[in-house]
């Protein structure tokens, strides 16, 4: 029996049901408390000296910049470290001017992601602006067999691994949760859910431990997720089966609203010796750093020695998404100080100073880069809506007969709208 | 000879056994599993045979054991994995609704989430706080998990084997107040499907629907009925997602009443699904409205009350007989 004419009918809306797009609000913010205050008032005094390996623990992190190992200074002076000079030994001339490259095209997607949104192509992005060293240093130092977990503004570490950044954007844009197969470029799934991945790579790397393979696993988080239960719990497990995984947080000082203040007491990266694995923070501006310290990070990993963390000491730049507002809780003598340390710019005086580009070779990337934004701005304009049958795919893997019934439920629903369809409404038997 | 008299609990452990021989990605992980054998002995014995990377010892964490596992999943095993007791899976509720059952989709196919998640539940054994919870329908609320629970030991065996072999990520609720009830176990039978109910007692009168722990109560109360003059039908309904209900409603057509029966509350319980899929399936068919019995809105109540709040033989029939006077 049927509930509803079996004629065609009109939506009662007048309009197709469709989903709003664009336009989220921003999360509630806060004010946050003087920084600096909130430090020194315990009174802290930073080691100075390398305080993981001296044994150290500071209390708050008021010098931060005495942990940091560095290779290249802010005005692009390379610093001499015995201790990971050899991880960048083999850089020539060539390879220096594809990291180069590299940041310059993420940050040129990044912003033409930022663009779309506001002209409500995507209905959200998280920029990556600032974080560029970061994530191409790392990206740059995995093999091809080694597997990455990232959060949702890996943007750099995609590029290296060989997403097509417009994959980038299909969650953005509401037409996918997810978009690539993960086991096509060793990179997973976007997660949201702050710092679940952790979790999901090392259970991989127990995985490559058991199948006694060479790779490692490497999972990105920030400052905030240091917070999560489940970041303490990967820490644990990863550390009690010695599985091959790298930490790699990228503290951009801000979790929405909150400074790393309100997340820790100690410098990050000290989190590690508590549960028995080296942590070291790097310059997470410095691409030359973030390289080599992830290519120890790596080696360290792959040699059976089990995990390590990471802590890439950076800035995020823009705003937490494109729905917030940095202006309510941070001040812009900040960011300027931060400006001052920027990872392209700090390069960029590097290749120069050393000889190692020319401007044609800065012609050549600057169209490059205008390609590659004309690129991403078509191909997101002409992503289509998924087909709204689509819900119903890949619920389960091995099929199940809720979704059959409702989906066909469903595609009888839509289909009582065509014209002299003659199909049962939703709720016949 | 491939009938034993198995005990719900060896029947899970010779299934997990025979899971460990036959596929070499399969692993079994949990608190307390190994050495153990788990607080049940479930996975007694296994670790011994199969070594300390195949039967896993995990940290005390639900949400790195699931976690993990999901990790373990993307590299190709199939984990599967014991939460101690029922009220302390909640830790691990994040992964599991958040990260294991929309993995699938969120790859638009191309990863496979074949993860088990054994939970013994419901009450029963004079357990303290927290022991003796019946969450499954907290778990079937969510697209992308499979959620299902053996009433005996043969179905133990069975539906451990298809658990383990589906692509999909599967919650298994044993019965832990059944543990130790035995029957015969064909290892060589030929199952039905996973998800399908099965009539385990016919009846013409009221079809009582029930799984999990109370499938054992409701064939008593079906034996105290037939005393009285009253036919009820049984049906164990096995899988609570998805849910059979064809064959549940072929029973309800031809007895026109329905009563279910859970441990779980009955407020927003499975029993109310059930009751709305069924009057609109069978609407013309019913003499009575579908009934409920099960836990109250209340806390899991302290061990020497939890026979008033379990659902037991009286409970049942009174609600039978509400459901005969319409």
């Amino acid at each position: 029996m049927t509930v509803e004419s079996t004629t065609a009918r009109k939506p009662r809306s007048g309009e197709p049901a469709k989903t709003a797009k664009g336009g989220q609000q921003g999360k509630s913010t806060r004010a946050s408390g003087q920084r600096k205050a909130a430090a020194s008032a315990k009174g802290a005094k930073a080691t100075k000296g390398r305080a993981a390996k001296a044994g150290a623990v500071a209390v708050a992190d008021e010098h931060p910049e005495d942990d940091l190992v560095q290779l290249l200074s802010p005005e692009g002076e390379r610093i001499a470290r015995p201790d990971y000079d050899d991880y960048v030994a083999d850089l020539t001339p060539d390879t220096l001017r594809g990291l180069y490259r590299d940041m310059v095209l993420t940050r040129r997607f990044d912003g033409e992601a930022t663009s779309l949104q506001r002209q409500g192509e995507l209905g959200l992005w998280a920029s990556l602006l600032g974080q560029e060293a970061a994530q191409i240093g790392s990206g740059r130092a995995l093999d091809d067999d080694d597997y990455v977990f990232p959060t949702y503004r890996e943007h750099g570490v995609a590029w290296c691994r060989g997403i097509d950044p417009v994959n980038l954007l299909g969650m953005f844009r509401g037409v996918n949760n997810g978009g690539w197969d993960p086991n096509s470029n060793n990179f997973h799934l976007y997660t949201i859910v702050i710092g679940s991945q952790t979790l999901h790579a090392t259970g991989y790397a127990m995985g490559v431990a058991k199948d006694g393979a060479g790779s490692a696993v490497v999972a990105y988080f920030g400052d905030g997720a240091t917070s999560q239960g489940d970041v303490a719990e990967a820490f644990t497990f990863s550390a009690v089966y010695n599985a091959p995984v790298v930490f790699f947080c990228q503290n951009n000082q801000w979790a929405i609203s909150e400074p790393t203040e309100r997340q820790t007491r100690v410098p990050l990266y000290q989190r590690a010796r508590g549960y028995g694995f080296p942590g070291v923070r790097v310059d997470g501006n410095d691409v030359l750093a973030c390289l080599a310290v992830t290519r120890a990070a790596l080696e360290h990993a792959r040699s059976g020695e089990g995990p390590m963390m990471v802590e890439a000491f950076t800035y995020r730049m823009g705003a937490h998404t494109t729905s917030d507002d940095p202006t309510k809780y941070r001040s812009d003598d900040e960011r300027e100080a931060w400006a001052a340390k920027d990872p392209i710019l700090r390069l960029r005086r590097y290749l120069e100073r050393e000889g190692h580009a020319d401007d044609a070779f800065f012609a050549a990337l600057e169209q490059e880069s205008e390609t590659l934004g004309q690129h991403v701005r078509d191909t997101v304009r002409a992503m289509p809506d998924p087909d709204p049958m689509a819900i119903f795919d890949n619920v389960y893997a091995d099929g199940s007969s809720q979704v059959d019934e409702e989906r066909k439920a469903f595609a009888a629903y839509q289909a009582s709208f065509d014209d002299g369809a003659d199909a049962p409404a939703q709720g016949g038997e | 000879m491939s009938v034993q008299k198995l005990s719900l609990a060896k029947a899970v452990n010779e299934s997990l056994r025979k899971a460990l021989e036959t596929d070499p990605k399969v692993v079994v992980m949990g608190e307390d599993v190994g050495k153990l054998g788990g607080v049940f002995r479930v996975t007694d014995g296994l670790q011994k045979d199969f070594g300390e990377e195949r039967v896993i010892d995990t940290p005390l964490a639900e949400s790195g054991i699931v976690g993990t596992a999901i990790g373990l999943a993307l590299r190709g095993y199939r984990p599967v994995v014991e939460i101690q007791f029922d009220g302390f899976v909640f830790p691990a509720y994040d992964q599991i609704v958040t990260q294991l059952a929309k993995m699938h989709a969120r790859s638009l196919g191309t990863v496979k989430m074949p993860v088990v998640i054994r939970i013994p539940y419901g009450g029963g054994i004079g357990a303290v706080e927290h022991h003796s919870e019946s969450p499954e329908a907290l778990f079937a609320h969510v697209a992308g998990l499979k959620i299902v629970s053996p009433s005996n030991a043969s179905d133990a065996y069975w539906m451990m084997q298809q658990a383990i072999q589906t692509d999909d990520p599967v919650i298994f609720f044993e019965p832990k107040r059944r543990y130790w009830d035995r029957a015969d176990v064909d290892t060589e039978a030929i199952p039905g499907p996973l998800h399908g109910a099965k009539v385990v007692r016919e009846g013409t009168d009221l079809t009582l629907a029930a799984y999990g722990p109370m499938v054992k109560v409701c064939v008593e109360a079906a034996a105290a009925a037939a005393e009285e003059g009253k036919s009820l039908e049984v049906v164990d309904l096995r899988s609570m997602s998805p849910i059979d209900f064809d064959t549940l409603q072929a029973s309800v057509e031809r007895t026109r009443r329905l009563v279910v029966v859970h441990e779980a509350p009955v407020f927003y319980g499975s029993g109310a699904e059930i009751a709305a899929r069924i009057t609109e399936r069978c609407f013309y068919h019913l003499e009575a409205p579908v009934l409920r019995v099960g836990g109250f809105h209340s806390p899991y109540p302290p061990a020497r009350v939890e026979d008033e709040y379990l659902p037991g033989l009286d409970r049942v029939l009174d609600s039978v007989d509400r459901s005969l006077a319409y």
